[in-house]
């Protein structure tokens, strides 16, 4: 027999809202199926890829492993949340700018992590930026394009008119 | 770039050459680095994959798997779970009798197993249920009955032990698969080497890894249409094999590939899940959708064969190969999958790199009880380059040679044709090792590094397409359709898939080029079968090459029909018209022009619709013998690749910091997609070079160890090496605007280059892959104790090779077909 | 082949993997969630992060029917200095994540080794959302049992969880699971302390008696009882020093195939100012090669009294290879995680040698 469902109110990608689901859904069950924000993908659910990543209260975490319930008053940030209106996040910019998005399947996930590695560290070395994203599995990329347009992001965001090396879009000569 | 040599358009194409061929500078977007029209949805979660799909009343399939590895079924009881509330279908083989298959000559798959199981996770049984809960509630309900039968855990014990036969069909035994060819006479060519070595080599399986799940999800309208999308790189075999399983007839089945999140080939065959989705829709009258888990794509695999080689070579003292002997033994898992063409894959692509006089070829496919291998990026020539890439290494040193400077020396020749009657177009490897040799400070390093640290050198080709289609046929292999709208808008319809690597782009950017309008004044419409010409699927490199020149003609083809209109208006000789800058003008007038979207009404007011198709079928491939099917492309890619190694020597771990490559992509179409693909394919191949295995254990049932993302180690960002790439363009006559592959071969160079490397590092083979620490340290304690400082296979399995097919080699005459060898005379065999 | 069987296919959610359905609670005093657990009886389990119980739950290896959440009981958030036997040390609340740890201020400076280990958890998501208390009780695992339920199911299950055998050791009668917590090997070479509410009050023990060396009861904690705090040893510069070295195939997501915390205290010229340049006392904890943290108390031994010299390692490390018995049940061949038991022990040492030769 269903549960009964449970009704929480949180913040997602900046509005209120209430929803209702069963008490053991995770939070990437309620964004996908509860809320219809399928830009958050899955590829294990099991907390082994980090293609589930969102931002809770601004810190990225695997939405495979949160419990929809546990995020009651919280703030919740999926990739439908980066784009300011009809403005690209920096991020996204720089991304679909230098391929740093191929197939696109991690590519929402990426884009959170880095979002809240910027947030603390506006100017990451290339080691930071591979820190930071060491929990995210891309099979497309080869993660190299993506720490470029993380870091063309960041010079962007930190007021820079910076545009991207000749080598990173046609190799060397 | 103009249109004013109508008629010259025509005579080239007539001479089979292709299109036109144009410098850099006359290309206003080909070879920049465009961002892909698909990237915006890309980075805004926009785009939909199978699994965003939701329909109303959409119901939930589940499938039943196999615990065994090879058992016959007894008998399966669904009627606790058909009388389930919420359960509206339960599917058993019998219900979906007809056997499907990729290949024609191996159509050995049953959407659901009809008497016999052949690997843990070979589908019995589905559900369909109004919840995904239930559908689970379901198959817990269904009884079956099996009888296990002996299971083999890998090659040499199917190759050993033909019975019990898991298929009723085979070359012998458990033998799937049994090839002998024979180019002249390899022994008169080791009898004239001054050096003659026999190596052998392990390349164990590996898998695609997609980040997304495959799904499909189906619907069945009552007026008799079905619909059905799916995360697959082949919407047209999907759609035969539909057609086929289901009886139902084609014109009544729609395939939508939805944009694939990765592919590698790994979505590349039909699949049971697609075909129980779809007969599920049409019992139930009901949309629905079924998404594997990820443990359950490590059950569709179709990856990397586990390859046994051996090779023996006869050189000359300047490096000068005199003869080849290769075999390969590759395990094919369950099921027939691109078995057939991936065991000739492992032996065709050896002569295009290095001038192979005398060529002998054997490969075996076993069948044994795990999931079926298939084509996996590079498709079964990554295992037969990583032997020859280390044995030419060995041979060199053997020689005393450099070996940037053997390979070098004896480079395969432009416009020739190989022992084996594959035709090499433009040929830039010469180009590519330069690149990384003075990239590299490869002579300042070679030989001279540390302890510890080591440089080894690593080539490779691929080919750009297969020259013939997977079922035979005289048709394109790919159609392109155009339509230009009065609003100046212009849609191109093709029926290509996009996984990943730019393919809906490179449509967008060809027809923006030819028609000299913005590229993002064109919409792209991809693989669908109701909306879109044939296009045989993206797998084999053949997307840009086939689609580019479908679509050039077609952009041709309607700048053919439009410049006579806006000639007639500017009153100008049509052979003056150019299209550029979104506008068509005199080409000695510039000022004196329409715009496009004008130039279009024109058209349409005198010719109606404005609308074109393209196609593109490959040239006929040289060789005419049986088997000569494989190896054949429009044109082949060439790689070189430098990799710098650090191993400790005390715990055999090896890591790679930095990787030099370049690649021959003949011409650039989208720059930054070349580099994506290429560092792509880098990182892929370090993976293999490393640590990706599919695991098996053989000792509890011949399960996958490790059917998870945590424990199928696949490189994270702190394993993933700094990358060095190199571009050479060098356009080749048969591709669009000269362009060739760049998205698998760029893999094939760097396990091997990672051998050797590790090699000159500490002076130890590891002649198998992937180099794992056990295997490095296991022969670093060999060579403490002065035994060879070898990891790597020790015997090649006896093996009931057939009668060679024996086709001389161009130079010894022949037309390139096989003669049978009878006492004193020859006589021709065709194929 | 056999004889004929007749075997019952079971699957279980083919879809997206999916916890079952359970009854979630969310106390907010330690008194409250001690009260659930005791009314929700046997079938009920505490979480925290929940990054190792939710995966095991979707994969039906654990089936509680009641979770209760710890993450909203203040007494186990407490980061603070405390008084303890007189003496200043550190008191880390179980329900700090992992991430938290390493920036608490100059924690970093004073416990490098708690804060290595911690950095060395999986990846940063998973140590964003993973707590020091659930890194410290993280479930045993084994390549046999951390599978899905069907996975388990073709191979008759094991014994940690719906079957009878250990597949790694067949005639054994225990279950051979290992320990693959970071911070547990850290936490036994400090002498760290562990605080444990249960239903009839509090406890404080060893870390080093908080473990058994069983994979399925890998803990003397008792089910209803909460692991609150971590207690560690005062910090004093110079005076002791510990190092934690990880042994995996990646950078990060993997579990340790081995761990090797290393602690010695030193005595002797300069001890008063914490530069003392002769080993009084030393523990070297093995993790990932057992069910437990495993102490090597031999290598203890032939570490007392040394100033750490290559010799005095070398016995360490040769101490610490014979008694670790890698089994089949992680990545990587286990005879090659025995002979690195070795090596990594060396090179914990080494580095403790270093510092102290780099300070002094």
């Amino acid at each position: 027999m269903p549960d009964a469902k449970a009704k929480i109110a949180l913040d997602v990608n900046g509005e209120p809202i209430e929803v209702a689901f069963a008490p053991h859904k995770t939070l990437l069950e309620v964004l996908r199926e509860d809320l219809g924000l399928t830009g958050t993908k899955h590829g294990c659910e099991l907390g082994e890829c980090g293609t589930c990543t969102v931002l809770i209260d601004g810190t990225p975490v695997l939405s495979c492993l949160v419990l929809g319930l546990a995020c009651a008053g919280r703030r919740v940030k999926t990739v439908e949340g980066m784009a300011d209106g009809g403005v690209l996040h920096p991020l996204q910019e720089a991304f679909a700018e230098l391929g740093a998005a191929q197939c696109g399947y991690c590519t929402p996930a990426f884009l959170l992590t880095a979002d809240a590695l910027l947030a603390e560290t506006p100017r990451p070395a290339r080691e930071q930026i591979k820190e930071a994203l060491a929990g995210n599995l891309c099979r497309c990329t080869g993660y190299l394009k993506i720490y470029e347009a993380v870091e063309l992001a960041a010079a962007r965001m930190r007021g820079e008119n910076a545009k991207p090396a000749r080598e990173t879009l046609y190799g060397q000569p | 770039m103009g249109s004013r040599k109508k008629k010259k358009t025509t005579e080239r194409r007539k001479d089979g050459t292709g299109m036109q061929r144009q410098g850099r500078s006359e290309c206003r977007v080909v070879g920049t680095a465009l961002r892909k029209v698909d990237a915006t949805a890309k980075v805004t979660g926009a785009t939909r994959f199978a699994d965003d799909l939701s329909l109303p009343r959409m119901l939930y399939a589940k499938l039943l798997r196999s615990p065994h590895p090879h058992a016959r079924i007894i008998v399966i009881d669904a009627s606790k779970a058909r009388a389930l509330p919420g359960v509206k279908a339960v599917l058993t083989g019998t219900d979906l009798p007809i056997p499907f298959g990729i290949l024609p000559v191996s159509q050995d798959e049953h959407a659901l197993a009809l008497d016999k199981v052949r690997f843990v996770g070979d589908p019995v049984a589905a559900v369909a249920a109004t919840s995904e809960e239930i559908a689970t509630a379901a198959l817990d309900l269904i009884d079956v009955q099996y009888e296990p039968l002996r299971a083999f855990p890998d090659a040499i014990d199917a190759v050993e032990h033909p019975d019990p036969s898991i298929h009723d069909y085979a070359d012998a035994g458990n033998i799937h698969k049994l090839i002998d060819l024979e180019f002249g006479d390899v022994d008169a060519g080791f009898r004239e080497a001054d050096l003659v070595r026999e190596d052998l080599f392990f390349f164990e399986g590996n898998t695609h890894l997609p980040m997304e799940q495959h799904a499909a999800a189906a619907d069945w309208s009552p007026g008799g249409r079905l619909t059905v999308w799916s995360s697959t790189q082949t919407p047209h075999y999907v759609h035969r094999a539909l057609a086929k399983v289901l009886e139902l007839p084609a014109a009544r089945i729609r395939v939508i590939a939805c944009p694939n999140g990765g592919g590698f080939g790994g979505k590349s065959d039909p699949f049971s899940h697609e075909i129980v989705v779809a007969k599920l829709a049409v019992l139930t009258g009901r949309p629905i959708k079924i998404t594997l888990t990820r443990e359950e794509v490590f059950y569709c695999h179709r990856g990397r064969h586990p390859t046994l080689m051996w090779v023996k070579t006869g050189v000359k003292k300047d490096g000068a190969i005199t003869g080849m002997h290769f075999k390969s033994l590759l395990d094919g898992g369950g099921y027939g999958s691109y078995g057939v063409a991936s065991t000739y894959y492992t032996g065709a692509l050896q002569t295009v790199t290095y001038p192979i006089p005398r060529y002998k070829f054997q490969g075996a496919r076993a069948f044994t009880n795990k999931p079926p291998c298939g084509p996996k990026r590079g498709h079964g020539t990554p295992q037969p380059r990583f032997a020859l890439e280390v044995h030419l290494d060995k041979v060199a040193e053997q020689l005393g040679m450099d070996p940037a400077e053997l390979r070098l020396r004896h480079l395969v020749p432009p416009n020739s044709l190989t022992a084996n009657w594959l035709r090499v177009g433009t040929m830039g490897l010469g180009r590519c090792i330069e690149k990384v040799v003075a990239g590299s400070e490869w002579k300042r390093r070679f030989k001279k590094l540390p302890h510890g640290q080591g440089i080894g050198l690593a080539c490779s080709s691929y080919i750009t397409g297969a020259g013939l289609p997977i079922y035979w046929n005289a048709m394109p292999h790919s159609g392109v359709q155009l339509k230009c709208d009065r609003g100046g808008g212009v849609t191109v319809f093709c029926g290509s898939t996009e996984i990943g690597q730019g393919s809906d782009s490179i449509l967008a950017m060809i027809v923006a080029e030819v028609l000299g309008i913005d590229p993002g004044h064109i919409a792209v419409v991809t693989g669908d079968t109701d909306l879109t010409p044939v296009d045989l699927g993206s797998y084999s490199s053949r997307v840009t090459l086939m689609t580019g020149n479908a679509a050039i003609q077609a952009a041709e083809r309607a700048r053919d029909l439009i410049a006579p209109h806006a000639a007639r208006k500017l009153e100008v000789p049509a052979e003056r018209i150019v299209f550029a800058d979104g506008r068509v003008f005199d080409v000695e007038q510039p000022e004196h022009g329409l715009g496009f979207a004008e130039a279009v009404q024109l058209a349409e007011a005198a010719e109606g619709t404005v609308g074109t198709v393209g196609s593109y079928t490959p040239p006929r491939s040289a060789g005419r013998y049986r088997g000569s099917g494989v190896g054949p492309s429009p044109a082949y890619s060439y790689s070189a690749c430098v990799a710098l190694v650090d191993v400790d020597p005390a715990t055999g771990i090896v890591r790679v910091p930095k990787i030099w490559i370049a690649h021959d992509v003949g011409r650039v179409i989208n720059a930054a997609s070349v580099m994506g693909q290429i560092e792509g394919s880098v990182y892929m191949g370090l993976g293999e070079a490393l640590m990706e295995e599919m695991a098996y254990r053989g000792n509890r049932n011949v399960v996958h160890k490790i059917p998870s993302l945590l424990e199928y180690k696949s490189p994270t960002t702190l394993e993933m090496c700094d990358v060095v790439t190199y571009v050479v363009e060098d356009p080749d006559p048969n591709g669009p605007f000269g362009a060739k592959e760049c998205g698998q071969g760029p893999l094939l160079p760097v396990p091997p280059a990672v051998a050797n490397a590790v090699y000159d590092a500490v002076g130890v083979r590891i002649d198998e892959v992937p180099i794992t620490p056990e295997k490095v340290f296991k022969a670093l304690r060999r060579k403490d104790k002065g035994e060879e400082p070898r990891f790597g296979p020790t015997r090649f399995p006896e093996i009931p090779w057939p009668e060679p097919t024996r086709v001389p080699p161009p130079w010894e005459g022949g037309d390139g077909t096989a003669v049978e060898q009878s006492v004193g005379r020859t006589v021709a065999r065709h194929a | 082949m056999g004889p004929r069987s007749n075997s019952r296919s079971v699957g279980r959610s083919h879809d997206m993997l999916r916890l079952p359905s359970f009854r979630y609670l969310r106390p907010t005093t330690l008194h409250e969630a001690l009260r659930m657990k005791s009314d929700a009886g046997p079938e009920s389990t505490y979480v925290a992060g929940g990054t190792d119980l939710y995966p095991n739950m979707k994969r039906r290896q654990q089936e509680p029917k009641t979770v209760i959440s710890l993450m909203e009981v203040p007494e186990l958030k407490a980061t603070e200095k405390r008084r303890n036997d007189g003496t200043v040390g550190t008191v880390l609340g179980a329900s700090l994540t992992l991430s938290e740890l390493s920036v608490l201020p100059s924690f970093r400076r004073s416990y490098p080794a708690v804060v290595q280990a911690a950095e060395f958890v999986s990846t940063p998501l998973l140590r964003n959302m993973g707590t020091l208390g659930g890194n410290l009780c993280l479930d045993t695992r084994c390549n046999y049992y951390d599978q899905t339920y069907e996975w388990r199911k073709a191979i008759d299950f094991c014994m940690k969880k719906d079957g009878h055998i250990c597949w790694v050791a067949p005639s054994s009668p225990r279950c051979w699971a290992v320990t693959s917590s970071d911070l547990a090997p850290v936490m036994v070479a400090l002498g760290a302390e562990y605080l444990l509410a249960g239903p009839v009050g509090e406890r404080v023990v060893p870390a080093a008696r908080f473990y058994n060396n069983d994979g399925i009861n890998y803990l003397t904690k008792r089910p209803d009882e909460v692991l609150v705090e971590v207690r560690l040893p005062p910090a004093a510069p110079g005076a002791w020093d510990a190092v934690y070295h990880k042994l995996r195939r990646r950078g990060s997501f993997d579990f340790p195939v081995l761990g090797v915390a290393a602690w010695v205290q030193w005595e002797g010229e300069g001890e008063g100012d914490g530069n003392g340049d002769r080993v009084a006392d030393a523990r070297v904890v093995l993790g990932g090669v057992a069910s437990w943290p495993q102490e090597i108390p031999e290598a203890a031994t032939a570490l007392r009294g040394s100033s750490l010299a290559p010799e005095a390692i070398a016995a360490a490390a040769d101490a610490a290879y014979r008694p670790a018995k890698p089994m089949d049940n992680t990545d990587f061949d286990l005879s090659w995680r025995k002979q690195m038991t070795r090596v990594y022990v060396t090179r914990a040492l080494a580095e403790l040698a270093h510092r102290r030769s780099t300070t002094t």
